[in-house]
């Protein structure tokens, strides 16, 4: 798990599938997430298997999310904001 | 259509920042793409907001890491349009010019670039060993951009790998009050005999400020009594949803630990996507198991106005990053008229001299730090193309089933075809199938990389028909 060290930046409050959770202006959300206690932030599309990020910079896309509605996006890559809403991806999408 | 840009630059980093500051100091129109929200890189990451808002952190991240502050402000203040969180998805080549589509904001517009510098950097290497796709499992540097990024420190953390970010990262937290559990060295017996005929040259340049830096770790560790295991293999780590123990052998014993969270480390490789998609050449470097771009003395790719500086060119570090990015502006500089050919040369001088000097511990390091054997050949049962769970044996498999190269293992298998698009299993599954076939690595080739590289919705493609 991970820890957060004190610092001086504004706190951001966004909602994670209902739960308000506070995070640090600027971060970006899978950090958010990973400092919040997440462990799970997406299933596999093929065998539905929980996954996390591995790398933190826009590579290995086990990030993936929904965030503000719109679905795999890299967590890692945007920052959270204030009122974002977060999702968890669970396995392949069901396209209408 | 748009402005036709001097230099469109992907990547601020120090390779983009320092390109991008010669080339606006010679009043050259210069655009900088960036993936992330603030300058930096992934080596520099955070450091406008940690020098500003976490100084006690920001002190303990050392000198190295400050000199970024530095470098960022210069890059803010010189002048080169700056574009933080654009996300470069396709780049078409035009007669005179190369087309450059970046989305940000779910918005996507077109940049055109008579010269294109791609410095992207590097991504660690994918260390496939049973269990790595459990979450808590990461990349060390991954553990590292926590770090940066917000403070934001493991618990129970297990550092496992072979490269001097093994070193760096331990001493981090263990300064920063995340003491390590354990860091297991996986740098095989024998590596530093074969690496030490490479020692005096090592010492030449800035060679010893190196050395001195990866001693000064080890002995830091040592004096706060960080348990270290050496020559470690046999790595599995195990859980029901998330990593909770790593077993291991280290020196002939089975051991096991358990763990919060797991870095891996067996260091980094040139980040490839877009110097593919292009269709740029590449080399395979059979030392560091790795595809590097072919480039010329100015980071020239084998197209026209294409280049690369940086670690995406071949791995030199962050200072060697800035004298490469210097070095390209030079001769975009020169590509543009603004520099005649003995001007360019003059000024790639004394960045040649500083490439040289940072370089000059390379291959020492490469050789001591060599991927273990396991490291590029993973057992069968282990998963290589992570998005789409893959494993090593179905590869081979596909081989043995007629399967030539990496074009068809996608056909056969959908490795590579996942969300990733196989950045992170790519050099994997060319040097397996490579070993297969018994064939180089070069001849069986990578896959063939296509736009969108990164995901953008259907809705943004169509607003830019609309537009």
């Amino acid at each position: 798990m991970f820890r957060r060290l004190d610092d001086a930046r504004p706190e951001v409050t966004f909602d994670f599938e209902g739960r308000p959770v506070t995070a640090r202006a600027g971060e970006s959300v899978a950090a958010a997430l990973l400092a919040a206690g997440l462990r799970g932030f997406r299933a596999t599309a093929v065998s539905g298997t929980v996954r996390a990020p591995w790398c933190m910079m826009g590579v290995c896309f086990d990030c993936l999310m929904e965030i503000d509605g719109v679905g795999s996006r890299q967590a890692c890559l945007v920052p959270i904001a204030e009122g974002m809403q977060v999702r968890r991806q669970r396995g392949a999408k069901d396209l209408p | 259509m748009n402005t036709l840009h001097d230099a469109v630059i992907i990547g601020a980093g120090p390779a983009g920042m320092a390109a991008a500051t010669l080339l606006a100091d010679h009043q050259a129109d210069v655009v900088v793409l960036d993936e992330q929200s603030a300058p930096g890189g992934q080596i520099y990451r955070g450091v406008e907001e940690m020098a500003a808002r976490m100084p006690d952190l920001f002190q303990l991240m050392g000198a190295d890491y400050a000199r970024g502050d530095e470098l960022v402000a210069r890059f803010r203040t010189c002048g080169a349009e700056y574009r933080p969180a654009h996300a470069v998805w396709q780049i078409v080549p035009r007669e005179d010019h190369h087309e450059v589509w970046a989305s940000s904001a779910g918005r996507s517009a077109p940049l055109r670039a008579r010269n294109l510098l791609l410095a992207t950097g590097a991504m660690e290497r994918p260390v496939p060993v049973p269990g790595w796709t459990l979450p808590g499992v990461m990349g060390a540097g991954a553990i590292q951009i926590l770090l940066k990024s917000g403070g934001i420190l493991p618990e129970d953390l297990v550092i496992v790998g072979s490269g001097p970010l093994v070193y760096l990262l331990a001493a981090q937290c263990l300064s920063a009050g995340a003491r390590p559990t354990a860091v297991l060295e996986t740098t095989p017996r024998g590596a530093l005999a074969a690496a030490l005929p490479l020692l005096p040259a090592a010492l030449r340049g800035k060679g010893p400020s190196y050395l001195w830096k990866g001693l000064s770790y080890k002995t830091l560790l040592r004096r706060e009594g960080v348990k270290l295991f050496h020559n470690v293999t046999d790595i599995a780590l195990q859980g029901e949803v998330e990593v909770t123990d790593i077993a291991f052998t280290s020196r002939g014993r089975k051991l096991w630990l358990s763990a919060g969270v797991v870095a891996l480390h067996e260091g980094v490789i040139p980040a490839q996507q877009i110097a593919r998609a292009l269709g740029c050449t590449h080399d395979w470097d059979p030392l560091q198991h790795c595809f590097r771009p072919r480039l010329d003395g100015f980071g020239n790719t084998t197209l026209p106005g294409v280049l690369i500086a940086g670690d995406g060119g071949g791995i030199g570090g962050a200072r060697a990053a800035e004298h490469s990015g210097r070095l390209a502006a030079a001769e975009i500089l020169f590509r543009i008229n603004i520099l005649n050919g003995e001007a360019r040369d003059g000024l790639a001088l004394p960045e040649r001299r500083g490439l040289a000097a940072h370089l000059a511990v390379r291959p020492f390091l490469d050789r001591l730090f060599a991927p273990a054997p396991w490291v590029t050949a993973p057992a069968d049962d282990v998963v290589v193309c992570r998005c789409e769970e893959v494993t090593a044996g179905a590869i081979r498999a596909a081989v043995a089933q007629g399967a030539q190269g990496p074009n068809q293992a996608k056909a056969f298998l959908r490795a590579g075809m996942g969300p990733c698009q196989g950045r992170m299993c790519g050099p994997l599954v060319s040097e397996i199938m490579a070993t297969a076939l018994n064939r180089p690595v070069d001849d069986v080739g990578y896959q063939r990389v296509r736009p969108p590289l990164k995901p953008i919705t259907v809705g943004e493609l169509a607003a830019v028909e609309e537009n």
